[in-house]
């Protein structure tokens, strides 16, 4: 443990670690300095400028993210000069940036405008330059719109797609007062190797990269008396919506969230954690049927590991990456897609509705969900199997633009048939989520017994860290399944597209002995997800996290194969298990796309 | 003006580079401290312009710990009206191979990159001739260094060191953030000693010579000789070796057409002098010299009275908001405010007093810039504005 | 097209395959190609294993990587202040009458292209240029015309190669 050191920020002495920036002393000693490109998640730019003050003793400002503290500094950080200086760097970027606030999506919710504010820019002194720009919109993603007039150059986009991410669809081009950030030869976001993740939307300050909202194309369907329109609320959703809504992070609104939904005008709210079980039900009985190809056929057709598919930002990240590696993916739909295709056949015919008046909704934490509601494979149900994708801040705006007061709503439950979920379900939204639901029941499929940890908690496969491993012992399974006694069964969970580079580059080296590995594009699982609010960063990932696995502790069941609705749906209508049903409405195949 | 500050012509740099062999197996008996100190007493100062005392800079890098270390030599001459390291590169490659392998030895690195600008491709044969014959020799005395040319494909800001770095490890040529600086976190982040050709061919003389024949030229703080590039309107332009410390007046004395308006010392980001102030300006580095001390690069540029200043200004401006590199904010957005500003008010479209507006983003900038560039655009933008403002208004 | 490959493989093979080695494997394909095309970069991207947004960024931060198809001869005009305060309009002038092109386009037989550049290290024998990588200074609008009819002569008898 290095010794401390001292220095004096506005005349109060701080003590503090060596090496600590000038930004984090002066948070320690109670100060904010504003910042613009700074990023928690990210490495250091110190480009903006914005978060400059003065050292005693240097003539020139330094950067407060950018630079260490060094014994006996003197630091300034409202000085004459710093908030001359703060102001026309304010007064610069607002210079070249579309300022129309009151026309653009993120107005509210700008750090720019935020900043604007704070330092109160009441004139336009210096020349707009925006006129002389040609600046760009890129409204061509199904997921995000790309808005360069908009863009400050902050260049955090960059820095997530390239070092958060390792995909690389964006990047800085060009110098000087054509410097730009754009992508490989300036083409569209939906023609290059664009995930959709949405990350970028996530770390961006101001509006120049936001989602593809639908807000307008649902009110028009809840308002056609003709359309029956039915919504899909994802685990992650319920445990962020609040931030949006005045409540701290990590708090559990699931019941105000359904009766929003059901204010707002839908005539059928229901659950994708449902779905989340069918998953863990057919993506369970996969798991096995691979594990038995290849263990006992060895069958060189079945590959192992198994991959998980339902993050689409993972998939048209595997599909761009490791083309090769397709028959690695688990040929099961998402949740999402699977509440889909059930809406318009099994759901139809149960409320005796034609498939072709339903409208079908869903809330996702998630940009990539709008890409994958768009692939051409989506559509087994004879129609569009999803027709609108919302994120989390989308529903928060139309609860919002509904005046519901949101805070005063009585909880409410799901709706019957698609709408029962277990524990198992829930946890989908965090990284390690779905291994963990997998297992619970797979385990107590080939043996009988609980999974062994205590509550039914797999603590291994919870957490931060990147890269995750587990692995179980089989002992005495059930006579169907002898031939996985003494099997270790290895699990790996990653999440950020960084980790599933690390993990698939172990896959194609031949270094990896996983059996089941879970992949999430996005660090932290679905819950920091590209929809989910702004801002999003490493406390509060794990506070959403924590709620999660709070909502599951407080759940009745929760073991995806005990929940009631699945129990009927086989029953009643897919029979079994990757049966003929399944395999025609729940599994898909995936297309290989160019790697540059 | 007392004798001290007067024109001082001298010829070190192009002469004597026979005896190279001799200079370098000489020097590469001594111990690396004798040579840093040799350096350090002869108080040479680093003649790109930014004048980092250079002793002290082998001194850090020496002291810094790691296997792996570089030795780089910035032919990324850039700044408008700079040439003299393209005759230094032609006329005397060998001492500044030769300083660059003494710098190895005293610093403990085994390689030698000249990034060499694009625009100079056509040196490349006669320099990649001398490098041979120079590792042949280096070879036959067993000493371990080898010189590379890296070069560079036409960006300005490539010639600030950090960002030089970077364009060496194949990404844009963006500056970093400063500290670490190079002695410790260079070229792939291991510690780099970086000096301009010009510095290198002066310490190949401290080595030939020993340094009490370079202190004794130039003034106090201002020690040793320095190239002077000279063009614009001159009878006699082309490259000078004068010592430092020496008056503008003289300087123009010599080197004017008699209608001297104003001089640029230093290039784009440099200051230029108006003629009421010649007799006060000196061009060496701080110090006690009477009056203004300018720091330069060597590049001085005279204009006489037929030139209208706003061009000139125009003319900077126009190559700053080209050469940027983009990323920070008062630089990239700053360039282009000071440069539709004194249009703006050249045209009338804007009234004089925007001026004065324009001065005080130009001193943020010069306080909040990132790197040299954008901290150096206030030079010549007050300089001129200040000196010649009815020349900026309509 | 595949001649793009086997250019990209054999600089690759010269210089390496680090990211530290793209600038020199770049400069390579623009000496020969004297630009860029999207499937030099992909290429590039390929044999380096590097993601194709990076090398378009790193390329087009540099003024001599032109991304843009450009002629076989390629003219830079100096325009900074000791090259502009010596005539350096009239010598751009000049070569735009001449070549019926103006700056950043290439004549329609794909000879010349016409740029600005920025200084190039001549300003005391200004106005100063360079034709691919071949210095003219001194430049007059007599000079300048000189010059331009030896290159376009040499075409007409098809030699290949200028100097």
């Amino acid at each position: 443990m290095e010794k401390k050191i001292k220095i004096t920020i506005n005349g109060e002495t701080v003590e503090i670690e060596p090496g600590t920036s000038i930004l984090d002393a002066a948070r320690q000693a109670g100060v904010i300095i504003p910042t613009l490109c700074f990023h928690k998640d990210l490495c250091i730019a110190g480009n903006c400028r914005v978060c400059v003050i003065e050292i005693a003793g240097q003539k020139r400002l330094s950067a407060a993210c950018a630079t260490p503290c060094e014994e006996g500094m003197e630091i300034l950080t409202n000085s004459f000069k710093v908030r001359n200086s703060r102001k026309h760097i304010i007064e610069l970027l607002l210079s070249e940036h579309n300022a129309d606030c009151t026309r653009c999506y993120k107005n509210g919710n700008c750090e720019l405008q935020n900043l604007a504010s704070e330092y109160k820019i009441m004139t336009q002194d210096f020349i707009r330059l925006v006129p002389f720009k040609n600046y760009t919109i890129d409204m061509f993603s199904p997921s995000i719109i790309k808005d360069d007039s908009k863009c400050v150059r902050c260049q955090r986009c960059v820095r997530t797609c390239a070092g958060l991410q390792e995909v690389n669809a964006l990047t800085v081009a060009y110098k000087g007062d054509k410097m730009k950030i754009t992508t490989f030869f300036e083409k569209t976001l939906n023609d290059v190797v664009c995930t959709n993740c949405g990350q970028c939307i996530i770390h961006c300050p101001t509006g120049a990269l936001v989602e593809k909202n639908y807000i307008e194309e649902v009110w028009d369907a809840i308002a056609d008396k003709s359309k029956h329109v039915i919504v899909q609320t994802a685990p992650a959703v319920r445990v962020g919506l609040g931030e949006e809504l005045g409540f701290e992070p990590g708090t559990r609104l699931t019941g105000k969230m359904v009766a929003a939904l059901k204010r707002l005008g839908f005539d059928a709210v229901m659950d994708t954690d449902f779905t989340a079980d069918l998953t863990i039900m057919e993506e369970g009985t996969e798991l096995l049927m691979r594990l038995k190809s290849v263990l006992v056929d060895h069958d060189p057709e079945v590959k192992l590991p198994m991959a998980t598919s339902c993050s689409p930002g993972w998939i048209k990240y595997i599909e761009h990456m490791y083309p090769d590696y397709l028959d690695y993916l688990s040929t099961c739909k998402s949740p999402q897609q699977m509440f889909g295709v059930l809406a318009k056949t099994y759901y139809a015919k149960a409320r005796n509705l034609q498939p072709e008046s339903i409208v079908s909704v869903s809330i996702m934490p998630c940009t990539a969900k709008k890409f994958e509601a768009n692939r051409p494979e989506m559509h087994a149900s004879t129609y569009r199997d999803v027709d609108y994708v919302l994120t989390t801040r989308e529903l928060a705006i139309m609860i919002k633009q509904a005046g519901i007061d949101f805070v005063k709503l009585e909880d409410m439950h799901f709706d019957r048939l698609m709408g029962e979920s277990t524990g198992a379900g829930v946890i989908f939204g965090a990284t390690g989520g779905v291994m963990e639901a997998a297992l619970r029941t797979v385990y107590e499929l080939v043996t009988g017994r609980d999974v062994p940890f205590e509550n039914l908690n797999v603590t291994p496969v919870r957490g931060m860290e990147g890269v995750k491993e587990t692995s179980i012992l089989i002992e005495n399974p059930l006579k169907e399944w002898s031939f996985l006694a003494g099997v270790e069964l290895k699990c790996a969970i990653a999440h950020g597209l960084d980790n599933a580079k690390k993990v698939m580059d172990s896959i194609v080296s031949g270094e990896s002995d996983y059996h089941f590995i879970e992949f999430m594009a996005c660090p932290g699982g679905c819950l920091g997800g590209g929809g989910q609010p702004i801002p999003t960063n490493p406390e509060i990932r794990l506070k959403r996290a924590e709620a999660i696995y709070a909502e599951d502790a407080g759940m009745p069941l929760r073991k995806s194969h005990q929940n009631p609705e699945i129990i009927k749906i086989y029953k009643d209508f897919l029979e079994k298990p990757l049966g003929e049903k399944s395999h025609q409405l729940l599994h898909t195949r995936y297309t290989t796309r160019k790697r540059y | 003006m007392s004798n001290n500050y007067q024109l001082k012509r001298v010829d070190f740099i192009f002469k004597n580079e026979n005896d190279w062999e001799e200079v370098l197996s000489k020097n590469l008996s001594h111990t690396p401290q004798e040579l840093i100190n040799e350096l350090i007493s002869s108080e040479l100062k680093g003649r790109g312009g930014a004048g980092f005392p250079t002793g002290l800079k082998w001194k850090l890098s020496a002291e810094a710990v790691d296997e792996t270390k570089y030795v780089i030599c910035n032919a990324d001459e850039g700044e408008p009206g700079t040439f003299k390291d393209r005759e230094i590169l032609s006329k005397v490659p060998f001492k500044v191979l030769t300083a660059m392998a003494i710098c190895g030895y005293v610093i403990g690195a085994k390689i030698g990159t000249i990034y060499l600008r694009g625009e100079y491709f056509f040196l490349q044969p006669e320099l990649n001739k001398a490098i041979s014959e120079f590792k042949y020799y280096c070879d036959e005395i067993k000493f371990d260094f080898t010189i590379n040319i890296f070069m560079g494909s036409g960006a300005y800001i490539c010639g600030e060191e950090t960002a030089l770095f970077e364009s060496m490890e194949g990404k844009r040529g963006e500056p970093r953030n400063k500290p670490p600086y190079p002695s410790s976190y260079g070229y792939m982040g291991k510690p780099t000693v970086i000096n301009n050709v010009e510095t290198l061919a002066h310490a190949y003389t401290i080595f030939n010579f020993g340094a009490k024949r370079f202190y004794d030229l130039g003034v106090q703080y201002s020690r040793g000789s320095k190239l002077y590039s000279v063009s614009g309107d001159t009878p006699k332009p082309g490259i000078y070796e004068l010592e430092l410390g020496m008056s503008l007046s003289d300087f123009v004395d010599e080197f004017g057409d008699g209608d001297t308006k104003a001089v640029q010392v230093g290039g784009a980001s440099g200051f230029l002098v108006p003629r009421k102030r010649f007799n006060e300006t000196t061009i060496g580095f701080q110090g006690k010299l009477t009056g203004i001390s300018l720091p330069t690069g060597g590049s001085m540029m005279l204009f006489n009275s037929s030139r209208s200043m706003f061009n000139v200004l125009d003319n900077y401006l126009v190559f700053f908001n080209e050469e940027s590199c983009g990323q920070c904010t008062p630089c990239r957005v700053g360039c282009q405010q000071l440069l539709r500003g004194i249009k703006a008010v050249k045209s009338g479209e804007k009234n004089a007093q925007y001026l004065d507006k324009l001065l005080r983003l130009a001193e943020t900038m010069q306080y909040t810039a990132k790197c040299g560039l954008g901290q150096s655009v206030a030079n010549s933008f007050s300089s001129i504005v200040e000196n010649f403002r009815e020349e900026m208004i309509y | 097209m595949n001649a793009i490959t086997v250019l990209v493989k054999n600089l690759a093979d010269q210089h390496g395959r680090e990211r530290q080695n793209l600038l020199p494997i770049l400069q390579g394909v623009v000496e020969q190609e004297k630009y860029l095309s999207e499937f030099s970069m992909i290429e590039i991207a390929r044999e380096l294993d590097l993601p194709a947004a990076e090398v378009f960024g790193t390329a087009t931060f540099y003024s001599f990587l032109e991304h843009k198809k450009m002629g076989k001869y390629i003219i830079r005009i100096c325009k900074t202040i000791s090259c502009s305060m010596k005539g350096s309009n009239q010598v751009l002038l000049t070569i735009q009458d001449m070549l019926k092109i103006t700056v950043g386009e290439t004549t329609p037989d794909g000879y010349f292209s016409l740029l600005q550049t920025n200084c190039l290290g001549f300003c005391h024998q200004a106005p100063a240029m360079l034709i691919n990588n071949d210095v003219y200074t001194d430049l007059t609008p007599e000079k300048v015309r000189e010059i331009l009819s030896v290159y376009m002569n040499k075409k007409k008898e098809g030699v290949t190669d200028v100097q």
